[in-house]
């Protein structure tokens, strides 16, 4: 065994001061840290997940200022005096968004790993699109990879969100 | 994989960026949408010691059309471009080739002159760039210059930018009146980087064709134009099927692909030519 | 009545925590925890001459680097033979950390520990290993002609050679009238969950005990292992499966070096330690499947019925065989599907490559075989100028037939012996979905567009719900709360909703009170794992023998206390009741208290079963001697073979005629796993394997270089499909329950991917006119064919030369 000789130079840390699903946050990083480590380690916010670091996957897309971008190829400092949206912000198991509450109805997810990447992603689309069609579904989630799902019941979550959030601001209204 | 360590620099303003860049000289990479760059980061393929992250500077973050240009400032993220409706009136064809360009949360942080100065002959906006006799504003220590876009390409990931200068801004020319545009590819999958791809020009009066040309993406180590206004000046939409073969003759004559493991060279060649055979096409049935 | 459950397509319970962020994966556990990173080999074969660290030790955040030298008592012994086989006559298996010797890209060489894993990797960038390099044998063809060695106690590279057969082959060959023989190809791939593997191992050195979390398939055997690398008793060693991001097979795997490793470095360390794979970590260091290159030959009469069936295959099985030989043994014998060939005759060499190894993955083997098997029926339908699904009719086993040995050993050393299924209705039902019949007139009004399509079909049968057992531990709570436990562990299959729907039925309880953990070695400690499309016909059938139990006592309890027959007794919704008597009644966590003489009274309910309360017979003791106390089931379920699903696919292609890219118009699926515990949960498990079987069949491939390095160890090259590439799935399912087991169910998960390289091959051959024989296929590759084909070095199609003679004459 090697160890390590007690005194490097230790790394200099960047204070990181970020909106974090409308709650102000901070921590001292380096400026080397992902922002998705950043959520994930230095804030636990564990929900957005890694699964490829090279921003092909989607797992980590989280909300900057309300449009989807992965967070695995943004450094936390980059986050600094931005909003940040991720799927812990997207709702709660006793109040679920639309999209979750889809894809809780569509068996939209099965392993679920990358799922809050889909969610982050539907979320924004939907602002956009409120009423999509089933090709439009399809090609809104064509950025994230799952491996379980085949996708169809994405698809299918799409619409119901849609469909629920249709629902919900005809009820406000 | 994570990245190695690098010192953050975050100017405030371009004469700050331009300072910092000279100081770091080659040991700096500026950081803009970082899209490309930090995943070769993360990979530990590059390693600079500072990155120059000028996506806080003042003054580059608009887009503005301005007499015959475009105007792209250096953090404009793709999709800002892709979604101008300023933009797109005058100049369509950066939207039809940025939706091909990787998905949309990529082009929510990647930008448009970030892409340009990465200089990848498998980017779909250097291309259009020359397509479009661009130019590249540039500035370094010594003050601003302009950079054609035709001489800005110098090789395969390598532009004509000194290692203490940065682009600025792009501006893509707006094409002569007549002129109609459009960009196909083909990936392996949606949002890959192309196997071919092409972008065309082509400008009409009273029906028939007075100039034609096009670039291409993955098929070329360097971003170049290629005049088919020989093949098809005089053409009408009904009669652009007769030119085909001599279009297609023209692309696989002009283009240079090289094989890879997604497909080969001769793949390629051919996906190109019959790529901008049936764009020619569709552009003219517009 | 209770409404019925199982059957039911109940919503997933696990999903609101797993949507809203709520999930533990192996990397959301243990944020104060060291991590680790590895030095890994960048050569596929060579010496280790030396491995200077000095540089490295200067890295801040360091905590400490191990070689192989460091490595004490059996940690630094060859990783074990997991599954060893009379036919497996030259296993290799690697180290933890390798030693002496590379065989593969990837391969562990030195293990950094440092505060967090950038530091790691730092470390690890400082690390230099010097190498003798060693000649790279890559791919089969390479392995075959064994011009050099992977390992020198393998001559030929041969790992295994195993022949089976049955009848006479020879004979049957020579008399039959017609024969044709095909070299077929598959090419690698592999499993790429979103989430990649990741082990946390927290010592108490207190207690000198282990807590181990790993993204497993197989908590128990990972829990077994590791307590025998680290020299600690089993009672010393836990092993927690947290929510896994996938697994496909790759997880099966077990120990990998990190899951001996890790624990390894925090009992040396006193502190917790985690590894969490990286992508190119699972790309080089995990494991592949699917590369085989394959040898058919095959007799047949007028009609078209094999008469002789002879395979001859080679299986890259990379540079270890830790899993043994089970992938070529499933595609030894899974190749024959629902077909019964007069002789059969397979003949198998499992080889060593200087690449990372094999195991399971989805189908494990099942594709390949299926592959030869189809395109064989293809072959003869064409050769006979036979329509493709009566050939294939015509060579089912029919439903009469049923059971039917084939005279085989499978891979759990069992017989090959099918339990049901009703090939033909499967058949009927696939035509019917796709429109077989009316393809003729759609193909000619594309053709008049100038499309080219074409009709791809495949038929399989799987083998699934394989021994040797699980178990279940049904625990029933004074408050009605049903606990669940099995060892088996979840990927994402719903096992948490698939069997509380089983034991909401069993026991009469809402599905809301039962609550299923897996994967838990402090709660169940006996199982096995999930792989082969076992979980829901091992531990459902386990379950619901433990829920069985439970119930019986709880009915004798309550016959007890309300002075009836049990036989008079029913539950709904959690209260046990007389027939008809709605008035005699207690709600079933009544029955648990009383199950279990207090002598406390810790709750109000727990006062009921406290000495003093109420009457007793003074000559009994409090616990009869027979029984137990609380309210508990616990079984296990050990059947003598496997239960075998089958489905039937069919899918419409379209080629492009000048760029020759394939897209794929119509996906139709027939499925038939007995009868379904949650139908939604097993169309999504077929939705899913049908686009790993895309992905397999048209995008994904492992693109190794000559000397041993993988070109295309990333998402951006390695082609898994996006929701842009996978076809809509259209599925119809047929249930012929297993007579195998109590609920009659067979396995699932695996089932979509099998046929689907054939039957894209299929479809593809079928629209293009010449034989597709080599999978996957990229518009690069197709169109590579044409050309062959155009300079007339691919011979047609007989029904399409068939076809132009027709149109010329």
């Amino acid at each position: 065994m090697n160890t390590s000789v007690a005194t490097h130079d230790a790394e200099a840390l960047v204070p990181v001061h970020v909106t974090v699903n409308g709650a102000p946050y901070g921590a001292s990083v380096p400026a080397r840290r992902l922002l998705s480590d950043f959520l994930r380690h230095d804030l636990r916010l564990t929900g957005t997940h890694v699964g490829c670091e090279h921003g092909v996957c989607g797992a980590c897309t989280i909300l900057l200022d309300g449009e989807p971008v992965r967070s695995c190829l943004m450094f936390a400092v980059q986050a600094v005096g931005h909003e940040v949206t991720t799927v812990e912000g997207c709702g709660t198991i006793e109040s679920m968004g639309p999209v979750q509450q889809a894809f809780t109805e569509c068996h939209g997810l099965q392993c679920g790993f990358c799922t809050p990447g889909f969610i982050t992603t539907i979320t924004a689309f939907l602002k956009e699109n409120p009423a999509p069609t089933q090709d439009e579904a399809r090609e809104a989630i064509s950025g994230n990879l799952c491996r379980c799902t085949g996708y169809q019941n994405i698809v299918k979550s799409v619409l119901r969100a849609a469909e629920i959030a249709g629902e919900q601001a005809g009820k406000t209204r | 994989m994570k990245p190695a360590p690098f010192v953050h620099h975050a100017p405030r303003t371009l004469d700050e960026a331009v300072a910092v860049l000279a100081e770091v000289g080659h040991d700096g990479k500026v950081l803009a949408g970082g899209q490309s760059l930090i995943p070769m980061l993360s990979m530990r393929l590059a390693a600079p010691a500072h990155l120059v992250d000028i996506n806080g500077v003042a003054g580059l973050d608009s887009l503005t059309v301005d007499g015959g240009y475009v105007r792209v400032g250096a953090t404009v993220r793709h999709r800002g471009v892709e979604r101008s409706e300023e933009g797109y009136a005058v100049l369509p064809l950066l939207r039809q080739a940025l939706l091909n360009v990787a998905h949309p949360a990529i082009r929510n942080r990647g930008t448009t002159v970030g892409s340009i100065a990465h200089a990848d002959a498998a980017g779909e906006m250097p291309s259009i760039a020359v397509l479009t006799d661009a130019v590249i504003e540039v500035r370094g220590p010594q003050g601003s210059r302009e950079i054609a876009a035709g001489e800005f390409f110098t090789g395969p990931l390598e532009t004509e930018l000194a290692a203490d200068e940065l682009v600025t801004a792009v501006r893509f020319g707006r094409f002569a009146p007549g002129t109609r545009t459009g960009f196909v590819e083909s990936a392996r999958r949606s949002g890959d980087y192309a196997m071919a791809g092409v972008g065309v020009a082509l400008t009409a009066a009273e029906g028939t064709v007075t100039a034609a040309r096009a670039s291409f993406v993955s098929v070329t180590d360097v971003p170049d134009v290629l005049d088919l206004t020989p093949v098809l000046a005089g053409a009408s939409a009904g009669d652009i099927a007769s030119r085909s073969d001599d279009l297609v003759t023209a692309v696989r004559e002009h283009v240079a692909p090289e094989g890879d493991i997604h497909a080969t060279a001769d793949y390629r060649r051919m996906l190109a030519a019959e790529l901008t055979r049936r764009l020619v096409a569709e552009v003219m049935s517009r | 009545m209770t409404t019925k459950m199982f059957g039911a397509p109940i919503k997933r319970r696990e999903d609101p925590r797993l949507v809203t962020g709520g999930g533990r994966y192996l990397d959301d556990l243990g944020h104060t925890a060291y991590e680790a990173a590895f030095v890994r080999s960048p050569h596929a074969h060579a010496r280790i001459v030396d491995i200077d660290v000095t540089d490295a030790l200067e890295t801040p955040g360091l905590v400490g680097i191990w070689t192989h030298e460091d490595l004490d008592g059996p940690v630094g012994e060859n990783l074990p033979l997991l599954i060893p086989h009379p036919a497996l006559i030259a296993p290799a298996t690697g180290f933890a950390l390798a030693k002496d010797e590379v065989n593969h890209v990837g391969e562990a060489i030195v293990l950094v520990v440092a505060e967090n894993r950038y530091a790691a990797e730092d470390a690890v960038a400082r690390i230099r290993v010097d190498y003798d390099f060693l000649p790279v044998v890559v791919g089969l063809e390479t392995a075959r002609t064994a011009a050099n060695l992977v390992h020198d106690h393998a001559p030929g590279n041969i790992s295994a050679h195993l022949l089976q057969e049955v009848g006479d082959v020879e004979t049957a060959m020579a008399g039959a009238p017609h024969r044709l023989s095909l070299d077929l190809a598959i090419e690698r791939s592999a499993c790429m969950p979103m989430e990649g593997k990741g082990v946390y191992a927290r010592w108490d050195t207190d207690a000198e005990h282990l807590t181990l979390w790993s993204s497993t398939q197989t908590s128990t055997g990972v829990r077994a292992a590791v307590a025998a690398r680290l020299g600690l008793p089993l009672a010393k060693v836990d092993c927690i499966t947290p929510d896994v991001g996938g697994g496909f097979g790759v997880k099966i795997m077990h120990p990998w070096p990190e899951e001996v490793l890790i624990p390894w470095a925090a009992r040396l360390l006193g502190h917790d330690v985690k590894w969490t794979e990286d992508r190119r970590e699972h790309f080089i260091s995990s494991a592949h499947e699917r590369g085989q290159l394959q040898e058919v030959e095959v007799g047949f009469d007028d009609e078209g019925r094999v008469l002789a069936l002879d395979v001859k295959f080679w299986h890259d099985n990379g540079a270890y065989t830790p899993y043994g030989i089970i992938v070529p043994i499933i595609t030894a014998t899974q190749l024959l599907g629902p077909y019964k060939p007069g002789a059969y005759r397979v003949e198998f060499w499992s080889m060593f490559t200087n690449t990372v190894l094999v195991t399971p993955y989805r189908g494990a083997g099942r594709p390949q075989g299926c592959f030869a098997m189809e395109r064989t029926m293809d072959a003869i339908a064409d050769y006979l100028g036979v329509d493709r699904a009566e050939v294939r009719s015509r060579n089912f086993i029919l439903p009469e037939e049923m059971p039917y040995d084939h005279g085989l050993m499978f891979q759990d050393g069992r017989p090959l012996k099918y339990d049901s299924g009703d090939f033909p209705a499967s058949l009927a039902k696939l035509k019917a979905l796709v429109g077989w019949d009316d393809f003729a007139p759609y193909r000619e009004q594309a053709a008049s567009e100038g499309r080219r399509v074409g009709l791809g079909i495949g038929c399989y049968v799987e083998g699934t719900g394989v021994g040797p057992y699980e178990g279940a531990h049904v625990v029933i709570e004074t408050s009605g709360r049903v606990n669940v436990a099995t060892g088996l562990t979840t990927q994402g299959q719903g096992h948490q909703t698939a069997f509380a729907q089983i034991v909401a039925d069993e026991l009469g309880v809402p599905i809301e009170t039962v609550h299923v953990t897996t994967g838990d070695t402090r709660r169940m400690a006996y199982a096995v794992g999930t792989f082969a499309s076992r979980a829901a016909v091992m531990s459902g059938n386990a379950i619901a023998l433990a829920a069985r139990a439970a119930k019986a006592k709880a009915l004798k309890i309550a016959a007890d206390a309300l002075e009836v027959s049990e036989d008079d007794l029913e539950i709904i919704d959690g209260v046990i009741g007389v027939k008809g008597l709605p008035e005699a009644s207690m709600p079933i966590g009544t029955t648990a208290v009383l199950s279990n003489p207090l002598r406390y009274a810790f709750d109000e309910a727990a006062k009921a079963a406290t000495q003093f309360a109420g009457t007793f017979d003074p000559d009994k003791p409090p616990v009869a001697d027979d029984e137990e106390p609380g309210l508990e089931g616990k079984d296990f379920y050990s059947p003598t073979q496997a239960t075998f699903a089958n489905g039937m696919h069919a899918a419409i292609v379209e080629t492009d005629p000048v760029t020759a890219e394939i897209k794929i118009l119509r996906y139709c699926v027939i499925h038939d796993c007995g009868t379904m515990i949650n139908p939604m949960i097993v169309e999504g498990q077929v939705h899913g394997g049908v686009a790993q079987g895309v992905g397999g069949a048209l995008y994904e491939r492992m693109v190794y270089d000559e000397f041993g390095q993988l070109l295309n160890a990333s998402f951006m090259d390695f082609l898994i499909p996006y929701a842009s590439e996978v076809p809509h799935v259209e599925a119809d399912h047929l249930e012929t329950p297993s007579p195998l087991n109590p609920l009659g169910i067979k396995g699932a998960g695996e089932a979509g991917c099998i046929p689907v390289s054939a039957v894209i091959a299929s479809a593809i051959e079928d629209a293009e006119g010449f034989p597709i024989t080599s999978m996957p296929i990229s518009p690069g590759d197709l169109w590579e064919l044409r050309q062959q084909h155009d300079r007339g070095e691919l011979p047609s199609l007989r029904r399409t030369t068939a076809e132009s003679a027709k149109e010329k004459s």
